[in-house]
């Protein structure tokens, strides 16, 4: 059942469920933040719409850089500022940033240890039609590898605005990833949310495997979760909000007590989530893992629900993939 | 042509005396980056010798700055794009007391605050890492930003290469500070033609690199950077300039002060050994005599 203690949104599993985009609750928290802390500004490389930065462009045009299609820049524009004392928010695609500007990112940013906050749009193959070029599916992974960056990929639109007003406090580069498409409110205004934090969603009664979801694919493991319980194969759910640093304590705990674990990341394989989960267990507790996600492959146009089943991120590959890890178990 | 009505308001008097001063400062830290760079026994030599003159000029007149408190908030910001010419900024802060000369011998070693590239945070009176070629202009750019935001006077020198040009981001940061027409930025080139495998011009042609900056909105002054009162002069008179970003274009000599390295693009990035460092610290102890001897 759903962890009646982070107050869930009720209606999660009804057909009628509210839906919105992560990138909706990142342009409200920015609104909020233009309203309630004067050092934010936020840059836009010839996006503001689709990255839902221009409430807080209309709102607080003094505040606001339109740096043009020009992510390195933007980026690097972004470290001056913070240098400054400002609060930067840059906004793109997550291909183009921190994709295309990642040694930027690498040197002006992480490096160079400036408060920057990057907003990674348009991340996953959920972005759609426009087809593999503007679906980030790597960004975490050269992300990870930076010493120091902290890693937010929140659930829903909810999650993602707490999440937004969080980075604005934390000192220090952070990097959050939104998606474009709308998705089921798993959260509801009340439920907690502590960076660096995992907390368990779902459970069913004396769980075998831990399904460790981050993103929009929470709501495709908490369906698969239901759905098992229901042929009695039961598992626990955690959210996985904050990537960088990874709530190891967590983690550790929850494998010791499943024994198997799958994860599920809109995102490659290589270097995702799952990996910076499997580098930690390897060296405190091995333990049976799968991966959902892409393997070593770009995705193409179509609709979110098309490509979710054929490139195998949807609730049946997951179910799958815990039946799979369920033979391994020791 | 400098103007003397647009600078004669706005700056002290560089009077003969000062001006000996800097040339010997000048020649103090071409010294010092031929010692510190015979004990690092890597990195760039040409290109910090030829800004000697622009380093004396900024650290020991022209910034507002205050070693003892390095991020005093109303400073000037001096970002050093190409990072790689360093030693002559390591120099310069040194000489300026940020932190003690005898450092500059830890250069490039483990554990040492003078890292082969700059690194914020590292040391004192850094504002940025650098390296990477063609980001310096677009922090710059961040920071000049922040100071119109925030109705600050100081303002913000970047020093760039010319072959860094190659670089798109540098463009894009130009489009920028051209559209917001950021007075209170002030990019040096150093125009000293060589990189690292050749002549600039043979590599990738930047001519006319004056009209490519007209053509982007700056204001455009050119100077010999190996002339100390006059690039006062032209900074001063950068700083006069209010409708538009100024960038001054300098034309150095790369080597400057050493005869064998001078305009040598194969001295752009190694270091003298021994024999040649004893050399050119001999030669460079006379200029210094000719300067200590300059009747005022």
């Amino acid at each position: 059942m759903l962890n009646p203690d982070l107050k869930l949104n009720p209606k999660i599993f009804d057909n009628d469920v509210e839906k919105k985009a992560t990138r909706d609750g990142f342009g409200e928290a920015l609104f909020k933040l233009g309203k309630s802390n004067e050092k934010v500004v936020v840059l836009s490389a010839d996006l503001s719409e689709s990255t839902k930065a221009n409430k807080f462009a209309e709102t607080f045009p003094d505040r606001y850089v339109e740096c043009g299609v020009a992510e390195q820049n933007m980026i690097a524009v972004a470290a001056g500022l913070a240098m400054s004392g400002k609060i930067p928010f840059t906004t793109s695609y997550a291909v183009f940033s921190p994709g295309k500007n990642w040694e930027t990112v690498r040197t002006t940013v992480v490096y160079n240890n400036t408060n920057v906050k990057i907003a990674g749009h348009h991340a996953g193959i959920v972005t759609g039609p426009d087809g593999a070029t503007h679906q980030a599916t790597e960004d975490i992974a050269i992300l990870r590898a930076l010493p120091g960056i902290k890693i937010f990929c929140p659930c829903d639109a909810l999650e993602a605005e707490k999440i937004t007003l969080e980075a604005a406090k934390i000192n220090g580069p952070v990097y959050l990833r939104f998606s474009r498409q709308n998705s089921p409110l798993i959260t509801t205004a009340e439920t907690p949310f502590e960076e660096g934090k995992i907390y368990t969603y779902w459970e069913s009664d004396n769980p075998k495997t831990t399904i460790f979801a981050t993103g929009h694919m929470l709501y495709q493991a908490l369906l698969a979760a239901m759905e098992l319980e229901e042929v009695h194969i039961n598992v626990l759910v955690a959210n996985v909000s904050t990537i960088k640093p990874l709530d190891e304590k967590t983690v550790v705990e929850l494998a010791r007590r499943t024994g198997t674990i799958v994860t599920c990341e809109d995102h490659q394989v290589a270097g995702g989530m799952g990996s910076a989960i499997a580098e930690s267990l390897a060296r405190s507790s091995p333990t049976p893992m799968e991966f959902i996600g892409l393997k070593d492959t770009f995705a193409e146009s179509g609709q979110t629900d098309e490509l979710i089943e054929k490139y195998g991120l949807d609730k049946n590959s997951i179910k799958e993939a815990v039946r799979k890890v369920l033979k391994r178990a020791r | 042509m400098i103007n003397p009505l647009i600078y004669i308001h706005t700056m002290r008097e560089v009077n003969e005396k000062e001006l000996k001063r800097l040339e010997q400062i000048a020649n103090k830290i071409r010294q010092l980056i031929i010692e510190s760079l015979r004990e690092a026994k890597s990195g760039h030599t040409a290109g910090p010798l030829g800004m000697a003159d622009i380093f004396s000029a900024l650290y020991f007149f022209i910034l507002n700055h205050d070693s003892k408190n390095p991020n005093w908030p109303e400073r000037d910001r001096l970002v050093l794009s190409n990072g790689h010419i360093c030693p002559v900024q390591y120099v310069a802060l040194a000489l300026a007391g940020y932190f003690p000369i005898e450092e500059l011998m830890t250069l490039r070693k483990l554990n040492s605050r003078l890292q082969g590239h700059p690194h914020r945070g590292s040391l004192p009176g850094i504002e940025t890492t650098s390296g990477p070629l063609g980001e310096g202009l677009s922090q710059a750019t961040g920071m000049a930003l922040a100071a119109k935001m925030d109705n600050k006077k100081y303002f913000i020198y970047c020093i760039t290469s010319d072959g860094e040009h190659e670089e798109g981001n540098h463009w894009e940061a130009v489009l920028l500070a051209g559209k917001k027409k950021l007075n209170n930025l002030i990019q040096i080139v150093d125009r000293n033609n060589i990189q690292i495998t050749g002549f600039t011009e043979d590599i990738m042609p930047l001519e006319p690199l004056k009209k490519k900056y007209e053509a982007f909105n700056w204001n455009v002054l050119k100077v010999n950077g190996n002339n100390i009162k006059e690039f006062i002069l032209t900074a001063m008179q950068a700083q006069a300039f209010r409708e538009k970003p100024t960038v001054i274009i300098a034309h150095t000599v790369p080597g400057m002060g050493v005869s064998f390295m001078e305009n040598d693009f194969t001295w752009h990035g190694k270091t003298p050994n021994e024999t040649e460092a004893k050399r050119a610290l001999e030669e460079l102890e006379i200029i210094e005599g000719m300067i200590n001897n300059k009747s005022m």
